[in-house]
């Protein structure tokens, strides 16, 4: 199992365009792939599950990638975090 | 079976199309116990699937007719049926409680809009709520086998029949297979009316029944010029509004002669007439008819087309976009009308008994400041690029006057502290609309560079009925005396002050109120674009002379509205 921690600069937390981003990075891979926010984990290929978490500016979040291509899926939604302005 | 259906002339024009029925269908449902919950979970995925087909459909036609923007809520509509946690719940409650799969899919999409409703500190999400809706509405069909209506898919001329069209709902249409639209409800002061004019399609409202009088794809005749629909209409009929149509189209290019010739009456006075916008996009109608300016700039839309509080960059982008295209002339652009009948799902406002009378306008500007305080900066910076005048909305003391244009200064002093580039000669006035304000207009006049008379909301207040209620519409009565008297003293304390006052309400383009304004010496006529031209050749028929003895009978010696209808029209017919 791959894991990886995000600290959220994004003044707005995750929502709206970033959101569906993440979530379609993550539905482009056969892991398991969850985000964990304050205890709540969730499914990272459900935009529901993802902004019903409510991640805010300065949270720190954790990504788990469990499957054969769980190491590409974190490259994948790091790069995403970076270019949505998510994380740095 | 040739029926004809009366209501209110909305937008004038005259099309004939088929009718396009925008209702909703009925989407109940029994809940039922099922056995075999593997053929139950197959009828929802197949109702996904189908679901999902049509969104892509309508998402690539939107993409090309409507633009990027208006296409993006059909993606997140897809992303939520792709969702996991979302059909996974539905297809589980099937096998877990046996039941349905309208009753489950009805069961998840309340679970979820509570969710997103609850979070009460977060407009964006509980926006969300919306699109859940939507989404579920759109699978129920398939389950049920009912059509929805697709308003973005249609792909030939039609006329939209609806119960009402919100602002929403008019964005959504493509203005080259619409040709107009009717309605059950709403007045000439309606907002689908309104909305209707500045995209200059003809429009009929209030007609109570069409919905339940016409079918999808039944020919339709839209008298836009008597307030009528035509459905099933003879080949009599067809030939008839044909003509009708092409004398009123040559009257408009008798009417486009004057379109770049100053407002002048017989006598040779000039005054401005400019036109109502709500977008950059409404421009183009502004120039094609020969405004001299914008005499009122509705920057709500701006909120309202958008899925939570506009930048200060996007509305910089849009103020700029219209002052540069008005090259110099005037733009004058009211502070954000919120409330009332308008409402932004990101910005919850609370529920009120009498919403009109309640937290709109400049009321929530003052006090949610930091949104107002983003619309000034962004016009402020905007300003550079036009000759820009600025109007509060719902001015009633002069207290709310001073507040705003202090808190305008502020930030004008501020950016010029920055070195942003800010003009030094921006008008600051405000609506006319609260009657409080209009009779202290004397005092008003000291304060302000001038006056906007808003006539709809000032005869609503004035006359106290609601101007939406079709119960109390014979009191909207813009030529009752006082009405034209607390007009007459807007008009006059301005002038006293040496102020100018103008009007932006819709009687500042009707042919009984202009020649009274005019007696009046009203300055600016601010109205739809589509009015320009009619007004500027009405008035060069007219003497100002003359009509200030008219408007002096009007004010002082009429006793009702329809005494003053009267009188205008027998001196017009003089």
């Amino acid at each position: 199992m791959e894991k990886k921690e995000f600290h959220i600069i994004a003044e707005t937390g995750i929502h709206a365009r970033p959101a569906t981003m993440l979530v379609q990075a993550a539905s482009k891979f056969a892991s398991d792939i969850n985000i964990e926010f304050n205890g709540k984990s969730v499914n990272l290929k459900s935009i529901m599950g993802v902004m019903s978490l409510g991640v805010g500016q300065g949270a720190d979040v954790t990504i788990t990638a469990d499957g054969d291509d769980a190491a590409d899926a974190i490259t994948a939604i790091s790069d995403t975090m970076t270019k949505e302005g998510l994380a740095e | 079976m040739v029926k004809t259906i009366k209501g209110i002339a909305a937008s004038d024009g005259i099309a004939t199309a088929e009718a396009y029925l925008l209702v909703q269908p009925d989407l109940s449902f029994d809940k039922k116990s099922i056995s075999d919950a593997d053929a139950e979970v197959s009828r929802l995925k197949d109702a996904i699937a189908t679901s999902d087909a049509e969104l892509t459909k309508i998402r690539d036609v939107a993409k090309v007719s409507l633009g990027e923007d208006e296409a993006q809520v059909f993606d997140a509509h897809k992303m939520i049926l792709a969702d996991p946690e979302f059909t996974g719940a539905v297809e589980q409650e099937i096998k877990d409680q046996s039941v349905n799969a309208e009753q489950a899919l009805d069961d998840v999409s309340k679970n979820f809009i509570a969710i997103f409703e609850g979070m009460t500190d977060n407009p964006y999400m509980q926006e969300r709520a919306a699109d859940v809706r939507d989404v579920t509405k759109r699978v129920m069909a398939h389950l049920l086998g009912v059509e929805l209506p697709n308003p973005s898919l249609i792909d030939h001329e039609v006329i939209i029949i609806a119960h009402d069209l919100t602002p929403s709902d008019t964005a959504q249409l493509n203005k080259k297979y619409v040709k107009g639209f009717v309605t059950d409800i709403g007045g000439r002061t309606a907002h689908s009316a309104i909305m209707a004019r500045s995209l200059e399609l003809p429009a009929v409202v209030g007609t109570n029944t069409i919905t339940g009088d016409v079918k999808d794809g039944q020919t339709v005749i839209l008298d836009g010029l008597n307030g009528a629909a035509i459905i099933d209409p003879s080949d009599e009929d067809i030939k008839k509004y044909d003509k009708m149509a092409k004398d009123f189209s040559a009257q408009k290019a008798e009417w486009e002669k004057l379109k770049n010739e100053a407002t002048v009456t017989a006598d040779g006075k000039h005054f401005d007439i400019a036109a109502n916008i709500g977008t950059p996009d409404d421009l183009e109608g502004v120039i094609a008819n020969g405004a001299e300016g914008v005499g009122l700039y509705r920057t709500e839309f701006l909120y309202m087309q958008s899925e939570e509080l506009p930048t200060e960059d996007d509305q910089f982008e849009a103020y700029k976009t219209v002052l540069e295209g008005m090259k110099g002339k005037p733009v004058v652009v009211r502070t954000m009308d919120i409330g009332g009948d308008k409402h932004l799902s990101y910005l919850p406002l609370p529920e009120e008994m009498n919403p009109f009378l309640g937290y709109r306008a400049i009321r929530i500007s003052l006090d949610r400041q930091e949104i107002f305080r983003t619309q000034l900066r962004a016009l402020l910076r905007a300003s550079a690029f036009g000759q820009l005048r600025i109007m509060f909305p719902m001015i009633g003391t002069l207290a709310e006057f001073r507040s705003a244009k202090k808190i305008f200064e502020e930030e004008k002093a501020k950016l010029v502290e920055k070195g942003v580039e800010v003009s030094d000669h921006i008008q600051l006035g405000m609506m006319m609309e609260v009657p409080a304000a209009a009779i202290l207009a004397d005092q008003f006049a000291k304060e302000v560079d001038f006056f906007s008379i808003g006539t709809n909301d000032l005869i609503q207040y004035t006359m106290a009925a609601d101007r939406g209620n079709e119960h109390v519409s014979y009191l909207y009565q813009p030529y009752n005396p006082s009405i034209l008297r607390l007009v007459k003293h807007v008009i006059d304390s301005a002038h006293a002050e040496g102020k100018w006052a103008g009007m932006c309400g819709e009687a500042a383009g009707d042919n009984i109120m202009v020649p009274l304004l005019l007696g009046m010496g009203l300055d600016e006529y601010s109205m739809s674009a589509t009015s320009v031209l009619r007004v500027r050749s009405l008035m060069k028929k007219l003497s100002t002379a003359d009509l200030k003895e008219l408007a002096e009978r009007a004010v002082n010696e009429s006793i009702t509205n329809e005494d003053n209808k009267k009188l205008v029209e027998s001196y017009i017919n003089k």
